[in-house]
């Protein structure tokens, strides 16, 4: 056997590797590979969390930076329920000290500006620029004003809230349905698909009507959406509304926004005014700011093209695009869930890539998704993507999938089961 | 003796560690990780669950393929999701997802 001397520094790699699989004892799974190198994570929501956490666990030699301007991680998943009273925002709050402590993430509290893909480095607010081997890009989403002139001022912002980002703005919406009298309005607008998390919207509407039956029974819902129908667990969410809630929701499908006035809170469409007395806009989305200025929003200019394997953009190599910025695959849902298996799926390629050995040609995800309709009763959609080898994209495995029969508090254990057990998968 | 190769001879027995890693590495299925990995978000990181649904590490693969072919043919009792989603696997990935969370520690 032959051996020049890089290959036996790589061997000597591959044995410190072993070493420190073998010191940090139980985290590690067996087979811990030997790839190396810098990878910065911009980004610490389900995706990138997760990519960051997998990216050590499955390769202990690689150096990887998170980069996160928030102090903790707060779950968008469940916030409806902080609207409907049952849960409190510190119950969806989760710390980055995990993935620092047990699993070695650099993590750095600071905003990331730029993604200077020839020079191959992170430009951040205030420290000093990070040099990277790959850079994995998870912003989420960005909020698009434009066509609401009313709304495009952080001062009106500050009035008609989205609550689609979980933390501040979601305890300032409910502040506001608690000011509300009681026989008051409910209105939210919906935007077209594609938006985060599709049966969201339903959800917090049902969310709403909970806390209204329960503490303002003569105030109602009034749902203005975008779409032409509703676009998750439709009959289960419609159930719902007239089995547990009846008189409370009314729904208006077709319903296009031309304005906001937001003195009068009236919520302008093409058919028509209505008024409420807190009124919430979820506006139209697109992959977050930082994707969009390193040019990785190839599609309509909106969200970021990648390769299913990998992840890796289709626009700039070397730098991948997780999460829900990705311009999602057919059937493939802007969700929490779906985030945290793009990060796996990432994470795996990215090592492969900086290993040398093959990546995994034949990706598979299981999709789960919960939506609460009280307190305590649960609905879920669940399906499986696999990649397809002749059109390049992530595809839903026929007969696969499907729905709950109905509500139950059975399925509401299993959610909390799943929240507490995918922010661990992320950040534990 | 030369210095040189006082510095082999002094790097062999690392070498032939890293070697015989290697080779157990390489028989590591990276691919039924990759599947078995989407399970990871109910059933815990390598399956090392501690909350609300069964942990999958070390148990029998035995156990975890009857399982999962169970649910696959919509005969095992008290399914809420997990039959829709075995429905989505092959029987060959479901035998190496299963070959995976056997072969993993349990804590």
């Amino acid at each position: 056997m032959t051996m020049n001397r890089r290959d036996f520094v790589g061997l000597l790699g591959a044995g410190a590797a072993l070493g420190a699989a073998q010191l940090s004892g139980c985290a590690t799974p067996m087979g811990a590979e030997s790839a190396r190198g810098r990878v910065v994570v911009v980004g610490g929501g389900f995706s990138g969390s997760t990519t960051a956490k997998y990216l050590r666990h499955w390769a202990p030699g690689l150096e990887v930076t998170l980069v996160e301007p928030n102090q903790n991680f707060v779950s968008c998943p469940f916030s409806n329920r902080v609207l409907g009273g049952s849960l409190t925002i510190e119950q969806l709050t989760v710390g980055y000290d995990k993935l620092q402590s047990t699993r070695g993430v650099r993590l750095v509290r600071d905003m990331a500006t730029a993604i200077d893909s020839d020079k191959k480095q992170v430009r951040l607010a205030k420290g000093n620029p990070i040099p990277y081997d790959r850079v994995v890009v998870a912003p989420g989403i960005d909020f698009v004003y434009d066509q609401i002139p009313g709304l495009n001022n952080p001062a009106a912002q500050s009035q008609i809230l989205h609550a689609w980002k979980a933390g501040p703005e979601t305890v300032a919406l409910r502040r506001q349905l608690e000011a509300m009298p009681n026989g008051g309005v409910f209105v939210m607008w919906i935007p077209t698909s594609p938006y985060r998390c599709p049966p969201g919207p339903y959800e917090r509407a049902t969310q709403v009507a909970y806390y209204f039956k329960n503490h303002k029974p003569k105030s109602k819902v009034i749902i203005l959406d975008a779409n032409p129908d509703i676009q998750s667990k439709k009959g289960l969410f419609t159930k719902a509304w007239n089995d547990m809630y009846p008189g409370i929701v009314e729904y208006r499908p077709g319903s296009e926004l031309q304005d906001v006035d937001v003195r009068t809170r009236t919520v302008k469409l093409l058919q028509g005014d209505v008024k409420g007395d807190v009124v919430n806009i979820i506006p139209p989305q697109r992959a977050g700011r930082i994707a969009r200025d390193a040019g990785l929003a190839n599609v309509n200019n909106r969200f970021c093209g990648v390769d299913w394997l990998t992840y890796e953009s289709t626009a700039v190599k070397g730098v991948h695009v997780t999460g829900d910025s990705t311009q999602s695959a057919p059937a493939m849902p802007k969700s929490g869930h779906m985030a945290n298996q793009h990060g796996k799926i990432c994470a795996d390629a990215i090592i492969a890539l900086m290993g040398g050995r093959e990546v995994n040609d034949e990706p598979m995800i299981a999709n789960t998704c919960y939506s609460w309709v009280s307190d305590r009763e649960v609905v879920h959609v669940a399906s499986v993507h696999q990649y397809d080898k002749a059109k390049k994209t992530m595809v839903a495995v026929q007969g696969s999938g499907g729905l709950s029969p109905a509500p139950s508090v059975k399925e509401g254990a299993f959610a909390m089961g799943w929240a507490n057990a995918i922010w661990d998968d992320m950040l534990g | 003796m030369r210095r040189s190769n006082l510095v082999k001879l002094a790097l062999v027995p690392a070498a032939l560690t890293a070697l015989a890693w290697a080779g157990t590495a390489g028989a590591q299925d990276y691919k039924a990780r990759s599947w078995a990995a989407s399970c990871f978000a109910c059933h815990g990181t390598e399956g090392r669950s501690e909350g609300e649904f069964p942990a999958l590490a070390g148990k029998s693969k035995k156990d975890l393929l009857e399982a999962l072919k169970e649910f696959k043919a919509g005969t095992r009792k008290n399914a809420t999701i997990m039959h829709q989603h075995a429905k989505g696997y092959t029987d060959e990935q479901l035998d190496r997802i299963a070959t995976y969370f056997s072969q993993q520690s349990r804590r």
